[in-house]
């Protein structure tokens, strides 16, 4: 035999509730509850109950956090991160109200529902004793009961039970506590529990995956990076050459560069181009980065003819041969502007000062892998 | 004799049903397999959130390039219909809340549903500041106060911030009143309740509520907080909504009557949007008697009380931008009147003034199809009426070189519809799947709920 937990009465009509509940009340019962399927006005009269003092709560709560909260914009305008805004102090209090409201609004609200939930009702509760008996379903409905707990201190099973008959109840029953429902123990390692527990991991594992793989590298959520514009090395599809990169405009020349006037005369060039820069160190390293950037694909780092690009183009000769060795500055300026059989000419896109650095660094790389004994002094 | 009592309540609910068939007439479109009319209705509205969630796609695909949105036009279509939203939610907390401290008890029966509209509106008023950042799964964040990468925080000057938080506010603030008022429903539905994933759905929403005495005191108590809390709460929202204009410098925009002009605009088309919905439930779920034509008729009372309301600001405006003897002021308001868009502005002065004043007769505001039309042009007018506040000032502002005409596109209008189709997307499911009329409430003002004045003394 499960332990009782209240005997319960039914009734027909609010008034009956009414009458009934007073009596209760000065029979001196105190833990007892009325069930209606709305408020029944008077009803707190009847039951001897004190107002209720959710309002007290509202009050406070609100006003706190109204108060945190335009400390929090205090702090931030003159603690934080100061900053003058439209010409406003830096406490422009009438601009604050709003969001002062708003806070005080809802904190009040939300939070009064929350204490009235879950520290005056003790809900979620779907285990006590009344749920699922026929007396909930007939208050749910459309009839009014009241019943009288067993840890009354003036509970007497028959006594009750004939007291609540005499009200006019039409039905009075015995509730009882589930006996399986009141021995339920959760287990934390119910198969179903870490089941489930397993099912969640494995899910949100899965989606911060893909989230942080896949998902972030697809547009529109890749932060632009695929851009509907033409960058140097594209294939072009709407210029007649299909390359991307535009060639200066004819006639022009184009700021910090100079026309070049030995175009078809490499001899004219090797004998009357004198390069004006003194190989210092700071040439030297100039010379160098663009040398790395524009040269060494083809002709090797060191300019051995060795190049990078492992024979995807034609390899560039090495400017250690004799020939180059020989060769004035002029006549290698004049390759470097002019390009020579499938090599491109640079002048374009190496101002003229880099390209003198890079033939003192050619010179450099020239004399450095054919060393004398001098050179090391 | 036709001299009215004083002295006895008006009946609210007709038909003088018992409590159990109450519960039988308002549970019954949750319990049934609903008929044809219904999956015509929802495939209609689905259609249309469809048509929306493509223009939604696009856009955030493309971009924002894809609206008519341009300079110097830059807040068009999607504020237009954001503002248009918030307003519609107005309507379901002025009945909830403020009609409920009023002690009007006729709106019980539609208070319900007056609350759902109201957060299925926010929900759609909501998409369009979002996706008009163009990115908002970047942008959202931002716009409220977290400690970031950036070292910045919001600027708490700026209305556009107060808005963030007036309109989640209001949401999150609407959706709890909303959800109190459904405990005691769920309950209900959970004793009913036959099979047993019903049974267990509905006993988590309901929390295990007893119905008890003691705990209905605090409850009606915090219901009565939070119609208190709603009521300034409602009367802010769009306030503040109408500053993110008037604090702005712009002519047509900055003007001290924006605040009580937007709240009553926002109760005026909110009142007709749910006219408009009830009278369809009402003849869907025949519950013309917990429903009664007495409410509908009261609530073109107020349509036509804000609508003149409305049409006064209209008036006053104009006499304020020849008053005020500022010159843009006052060719702003003569642009909209006369110029480029006075197509737009006569489209939401007839609709807005005058077409409710047909109110004014007993015969229009009590027979169903007139004034389901009224409320239709009650709406267009409305959602006019931003439009006309949003694009004119903005065509044409202090330099006439920047004037440009705004058109909005075809995905501008797609996503319009699907605003439409999501709202009564929503509204429609939530007619099937919840108690569209709050059983409590509606019980506790029937013939016979409450206790004679002697309180049972009869038995003694």
């Amino acid at each position: 035999m499960s332990k009782l937990y209240s005997v319960a009465a039914l009734f027909n009509t609010p008034d009956d509730i009414m009458h009934a509940a007073a009596k209760v009340a000065d029979a001196g019962y105190e833990k007892y509850d009325v069930n209606t399927p709305y408020p029944v006005h008077g009803m707190d009269g009847a039951m001897k109950l004190k107002s209720s003092k959710m309002g007290y709560y509202t009050i406070a709560i609100g006003l706190t956090c109204m108060s945190l909260m335009l400390f929090f914009m205090y702090w931030v305008y003159n603690i934080d991160y100061p900053q003058v805004i439209g010409g406003k102090p830096l406490f422009p209090l009438p601009a604050f109200v709003p969001i002062m409201f708003e806070i005080t609004v809802l904190t009040g609200a939300v939070l009064t529902v929350a204490v009235m939930l879950i520290f005056y009702f003790k809900f979620p509760n779907n285990a006590h004793p009344l749920h699922d008996s026929g007396y909930m379903k007939a208050v749910s409905s459309d009839k009014f009961g009241i019943n009288i707990e067993a840890e009354d201190s003036n509970f007497d099973l028959d006594k009750v039970k004939a007291f609540l008959s005499s009200l006019g109840a039409y039905k009075v029953d015995e509730i009882y506590f589930d006996e399986e429902e009141a021995n339920t123990k959760h287990k934390i390692l119910d198969t179903k529990f870490v089941f489930g527990m397993f099912l969640i991991a494995g899910f949100t594992s899965l989606s911060v995956y893909l989230h942080m793989n896949k998902v972030l590298y697809m547009p529109p959520f890749d932060w632009m990076l695929v851009q509907h514009k033409v960058t140097s090395q594209d294939k072009s599809d709407f210029f007649n050459n299909g390359i991307s990169s535009r060639e200066p405009v004819k006639g022009t020349v184009a700021r910090g560069f100079m026309p070049y006037l030995f175009t078809d005369d490499p001899e004219g060039a090797a004998e009357n181009l004198v390069n004006p820069y003194v190989a210092d160190e700071e040439n030297i390293a100039l010379g160098k980065r663009k040398y790395l950037t524009y040269c060494s694909p083809c002709h090797g780092d060191l300019g051995k003819g060795d190049s990078r690009l492992k024979g995807q183009f034609p390899n560039g000769p090495t400017v250690h041969s004799d020939k180059v060795k020989s060769w004035t500055d002029g006549h290698i300026y004049h390759v470097i502007s002019e390009g020579q059989n499938v090599m491109p000419g640079y002048k374009k896109t190496v101002t003229r000062k880099e390209r003198w650095a890079i033939v003192n660094y050619v010179r450099t790389l020239q004399r450095a892998l054919d060393a004398k004994e001098e050179d090391m002094q | 004799m036709s001299t009215i009592d004083y002295t006895k309540n008006e009946v609210n609910v007709h038909g003088n049903r018992s409590l159990k068939e109450i519960d039988d007439l308002i549970v019954a479109p949750l319990d049934r397999i609903p008929d044809k009319r219904f999956f015509i209705a929802i495939g209609f509205t689905s259609t249309l959130l469809l048509i929306g969630v493509i223009g939604v796609a696009l856009s955030l695909y493309y971009g924002t390039g894809l609206w008519g949105n341009n300079n110097p036009v830059g807040w068009a279509l999607p504020i237009v219909n954001f503002v248009f939203w918030v307003g519609i939610g107005h309507a379901g907390t002025l009945i909830s809340a403020i009609l409920f401290l009023l002690r009007q008890r006729w709106r019980n029966g539609i208070a319900r549903f007056a609350e759902a509209m109201t957060i299925f509106a926010v929900i759609t008023a909501l998409i369009f500041p979002i996706i008009h950042t163009g990115r908002p799964w970047v942008a959202a964040v931002y716009l409220l106060p977290y400690p970031n990468q950036h070292d910045i925080w919001v600027n708490f000057n700026s209305p556009l911030l107060w808005d963030v938080f007036a309109v989640s506010t209001y949401f999150t603030v609407s959706l709890v009143f909303w959800y109190v008022g459904l405990i005691p429903d769920f309950a209900v539905l959970r004793d009913r309740a036959t099979g047993k994933i019903k049974k267990v759905i509905y006993s988590i929403f309901s929390l295990g509520w007893r119905f008890s005495n003691r705990h209905w005191q605090h409850y009606e108590m915090t219901y009565l907080i939070l119609a208190g809390l709603a009521t300034p709460l409602v009367l802010s929202v769009h306030t503040i909504v109408s500053f993110d204009f008037a604090v702005s410098i712009l002519p047509g925009w900055h003007t001290t009557i924006f605040p009580p002009y937007f709240v009553a605009g926002a109760i005026f088309s909110g009142f007709a949007m749910v006219q408009n919905s009830l009278i369809v439930i009402r003849k869907v779920f025949d519950m013309n008697d917990l429903i009664p034509l007495k409410t509908l008729e009261t609530m073109n009372k107020i349509i036509l009380l804000t609508g003149t309301m409305v049409g006064y600001a209209y008036s006053m405006e104009f006499f304020i931008a020849w008053y005020s003897g500022s010159q843009p002021e006052y060719f702003t308001f003569v642009n909209r009147a006369f110029g480029p868009y006075s197509w737009a502005y006569w489209t939401m002065f007839s609709c807005n003034v005058f077409i409710p004043q047909l109110f004014w007769f007993k015969k229009i505001r009590t027979s169903i199809i007139p004034m389901f039309i009224i409320a239709i042009f009650v709406n267009v007018g409305m959602w006019f009426e931003r439009f006309v506040i949003v694009i004119t000032s903005l065509s044409r502002d202090f330099l006439p070189s920047s004037w440009a005409y705004y058109r909005p596109t075809i995905t501008d209008f797609a996503i319009l519809l699907g605003s439409f189709g999501l709202f009564f997307t929503l509204t429609l499911l939530f007619t099937r799947f919840l108690p569209s009329i709050a059983i409590a409430e509606i019980k506790a003002v029937s013939e016979g709920a409450q206790p004679s004045h002697h309180g049972g003394e009869d038995h003694e």
